[in-house]
């Protein structure tokens, strides 16, 4: 059976296959062959969401994997990224959770906790 | 009084309003919400600024580059003010702006940049039949209500619309839990990027329903949704007897589409493109009213954040720029939409300002592989600039610079797309 990916990489979107002796046919360039090996043996997903927090103004702040994880691990990283609350003004880029369920990829904020601009002068 | 005022603190205002401080112009900017990003703040997802940064940040990551940038060189700006009105007076602008804090204040100005952004296009544009429960609301609002207040509106969704941010929500709403049985599409094509196709929908099981389109909304005795029709579309978009499917969900999200938002402008007699829903503007950004300059989003629907910097940051400079020539008269010609194009901005050229290369963008109508996108003058055969394309999409605006050397005389100018072999 064949296994079908459409590429990525540029807006052409080639539609990929995979037989099941692993050929692969169907890409216009070599980084279309490449995108498929990676998802074939490996596909990782940066995972983007939000945790919440103990400030009223901002219940819940953005964060990410600072890294791709493993695509089977996704919603694993969900469960774990809704377990957490930020109760201290952390910063863009500050680690919420350390090598979020074995990835080695910590989870970062994606946005200040207090707003910079949010008073005015 | 002030060189500039910006209304719209997003991607859009921030950029031009940097350019402008950076040509040493005296700025203030207005926002509505509490606080600088726009947009962004709510667009968690990574995938912006790999054209200006070459680097894959989410929208919070973006907008705070440029809000650090815009707080480090200390423009003036005040957040939670809504600008109500605008009113010109010989060369002078008044802003009618109206907050808590300071009730209704008026500032003047030379000139003022638009970059209000776009609104979605509610149920009411595209009018779906049936009941009217609660449980049906736009792709956008949704996505401020999880990724903002935390608020989950439903555990069993569907979607109406594949554009991107049609397909982002589905994937939002099937990470924090919710089932969502489906994506419809009225066109028999995606207007998604292939990357979200594969890795909003592919990734979690989601299918996508080309050509179908919801036709029926069904509230329960309670009046929230129960049911939602969907039916597939012939080639004129009429619903096909007998393909009815049901889908028991209780909540539709509605991603059809974007509309610039220049309500605010109508009061001053602006000329309008219909291809655009927006203002008509020269290669400087200005509309037909001199001084008033529009950029973003509020001038035409974007796929890419790092385009309405670009675009924006242009706007500020041009803007700056023009607050040293005012008097001076506009020796301008139209730039047409052509075969296959279903709209181009700028819509007007001032000749008079050649040495500013005008960067046109327009859409293409439909898909073409090969393309030749040629601009002639007064209907002539020869081509006053030619341009090879490929892989032409209706979803991806495709932008160029055009030199006016070439042009001469004062006819106006159209733009084709030819499908070459």
């Amino acid at each position: 059976m064949k296994k079908e990916f459409i590429c990525i990489v540029c807006p052409r979107g080639c539609h990929i296959t995979v037989d099941d002796e692993g050929t692969i046919e169907g890409y216009g360039c070599i980084r279309g062959k490449k995108y498929v090996e990676e998802e074939m043996h490996d596909p990782k997903r940066i995972v983007t969401s939000t945790v919440k927090t103990v400030f009223p103004e901002r219940p819940r702040i953005s964060c990410k994997t600072k890294e791709a994880v493993p695509k089977g691990k996704i919603f694993d990283v969900m469960d774990a990224i809704n377990n957490v609350t930020v109760d201290e003004p952390l910063e863009i880029g500050d680690v919420v959770i350390e090598d979020v369920c074995d990835t080695g990829v910590d989870v970062i904020l994606t946005k200040p906790v207090k707003s910079k601009a949010s008073v005015n002068k | 009084m002030k060189d500039i005022i910006v209304i719209g603190g997003g991607a859009g205002g921030l950029a031009a309003a940097l350019k402008a401080h950076e040509e040493d112009r005296d700025v203030f900017l207005v926002e509505r919400e509490d606080e600088l990003g726009g947009i962004l703040g709510q667009c968690i997802h990574n995938g912006f600024g790999l054209e200006v940064f070459d680097e894959e940040y989410t929208g919070p990551e973006y907008a705070d580059i440029y809000i650090e940038r815009f707080l480090e060189a200390g423009i003036d700006y005040r957040v939670n003010t809504t600008v109500t009105g605008i009113k010109k007076h010989d060369d002078v602008f008044t802003v009618i702006t109206s907050s808590k804090e300071e009730g209704i204040v008026e500032y003047e100005s030379k000139v003022i940049i638009m970059t209000t952004g776009c609104y979605e296009k509610t149920r009411g544009a595209i009018q779906i039949p049936g009941d009217r429960p609660s449980g049906v609301l736009t792709a956008g609002i949704a996505q401020r209500y999880i990724n903002i207040n935390g608020l989950m509106p439903g555990k069993k969704a569907f979607v109406l619309g594949s554009g991107d941010i049609g397909l982002i929500m589905a994937r939002r709403m099937r990470l924090e839990g919710a089932e969502v049985l489906g994506v419809a599409e009225i066109l028999p094509y995606s207007n998604g990027l292939n990357r979200n196709i594969v890795q909003c929908l592919h990734d979690f099981d989601i299918p996508l329903y080309l050509s179908h389109t919801v036709t029926d909304i069904i509230a329960d005795d309670n009046n929230n949704l129960k049911q939602i029709i969907v039916q597939k579309v012939d080639d004129d978009f009429k619903p096909i007897g007998g393909s009815e499917k049901t889908f028991d969900v209780d909540v539709l999200l509605l991603a059809v589409g974007l509309i610039p938002e220049v309500t605010l402008i109508e009061d001053l007699d602006v000329d309008i493109d219909p291809l655009t829903n927006s203002v008509s503007i020269n290669q400087a950004y200005e509309t037909s009213v001199p001084g008033l300059f529009v950029a973003g989003n509020a001038l035409q629907v974007h796929d890419l954040v790092d385009k309405v910097t670009k675009e924006s940051e242009r706007a500020g400079l041009a803007a700056s720029a023009s607050l040293d020539r005012s008097g001076e008269a506009k020796k301008e010609i139209h730039l047409k939409s052509g075969n296959h194009v279903g709209y181009v901005t700028p819509q007007r050229l001032d000749l008079n300002l050649k040495k500013e290369m005008p960067v046109v963008a327009l859409r293409s109508k439909q898909e073409i592989e090969k393309a030749k996108l040629i601009i002639r003058q007064d209907g002539k055969e020869a081509a006053v600039f030619e341009k090879r394309l490929t892989f032409v999409l209706p979803a991806e605006m495709t932008m160029f610079e055009f030199p006016l050397d070439e042009v001469t005389g004062t006819g106006d100018l159209t733009v084709d797309l030819e499908v070459s072999s």
